[in-house]
């Protein structure tokens, strides 16, 4: 059954602050590879403006992604998640996400299309600081596959 | 913020240092712990040939981290990032055969969107085995 078109513009409570920790962002670098000194140098991060190390741009998608859960595991909403992939990932940012933000996000049905039996659905997430101030906005678009017919 | 490369030092169809970034099962085991995804199709191949897919895969956003790697370095600065957006169209399939596969990105300043806020449109292509492993793949960066 496809998913209710009536979810469209719902919005979830926003999430329990997500503190952003040096050492975290260090991480995530080093596993994708980037030795970028902004990501672990608080003095070179310094250097380009910012008042602390910042994150690489997708590192803020964990967060996220984590608070989508509250959409992707909505009863009345019932997406098949086992059925679901990531289709399309998008990133508008205000600034850079950096070590010290506690970050709170906002999740919001964006729209709900029926494609050839698949749903595609995108969830838009508003990323703010502890101050309310906007930070990134993300927009994750999953497409749940057509059940197979018995 | 301080970015390395002047607006007016770029046109239209100014290219990008391509880069390529090999990727290991160690590599994707590593991503998996720093980003909290723990799926199994991006660590166990026994999994991923049950859902259907032909061995082990990377995580998008593992793709999708290393193609931006081709504006921030060219940049300097990875805060001048505005807008990054990608659609993710084929899987990069990682065999654990000592070599593993290698994502190919390069870029090129797709448009000069504002003389102002000194922004340009870089769209990015990414392949594995040489096939095209991310679509309408684009960010918008400010120069200096």
């Amino acid at each position: 059954m496809p998913l209710d078109q009536s979810f469209v513009g719902r919005s979830y409570p926003p999430t329990a602050p997500y503190e952003v920790g040096r050492e975290k962002i260090r991480e995530f670098a080093e596993a994708v590879g980037d030795a970028n000194p902004a990501y672990t140098d608080p003095e070179a991060a310094k250097a380009l403006g910012h008042p602390d190390v910042i994150a690489p741009p997708t590192f803020v998608f964990a967060i996220a992604f984590r608070a989508a859960g509250q959409v992707i595991e909505d009863p009345q909403l019932g997406l098949d998640y086992s059925r679901v992939v990531h289709g399309d990932q998008k990133f508008a940012y205000s600034r850079p996400v950096r070590a010290g933000d506690r970050l709170s996000v906002t999740s919001t049905i964006e729209s709900i299309k029926s494609m050839a039996g698949n749903d595609i659905m995108d969830v838009r997430g508003e990323v703010r600081d502890e101050a309310g101030e906007h930070v990134v906005t993300t927009i994750i678009k999953l497409v749940a596959r057509a059940a197979e017919e018995d | 913020m301080v970015a390395t490369v002047a607006y007016d030092a770029v046109e239209a169809g100014t290219e990008l240092p391509a880069q390529s970034f090999p990727v290991t099962r160690e590599t994707l085991v590593r991503y998996a712990g720093a980003s909290g995804d723990f799926n199994p199709i991006h660590w166990n191949e026994r999994f991923a040939r049950e859902v259907g897919l032909p061995d082990v895969i990377a995580h998008g956003m593992f793709t999708m981290a290393e193609a931006i790697r081709v504006v921030t370095d060219w940049v300097g600065d990875p805060g001048a990032v505005v807008d990054y957006g990608v659609r993710f169209t084929k899987p990069v399939v990682v065999p654990d055969d000592g070599v593993g596969a290698v994502i190919e990105v390069s870029g090129k300043v797709a448009q000069k969107l504002d003389d102002e806020a000194r922004t340009v449109r870089v769209d990015l292509t990414a392949t594995s085995g040489g096939q095209k492993v991310l679509g309408m793949s684009r960010a918008v960066v400010r120069l200096a």
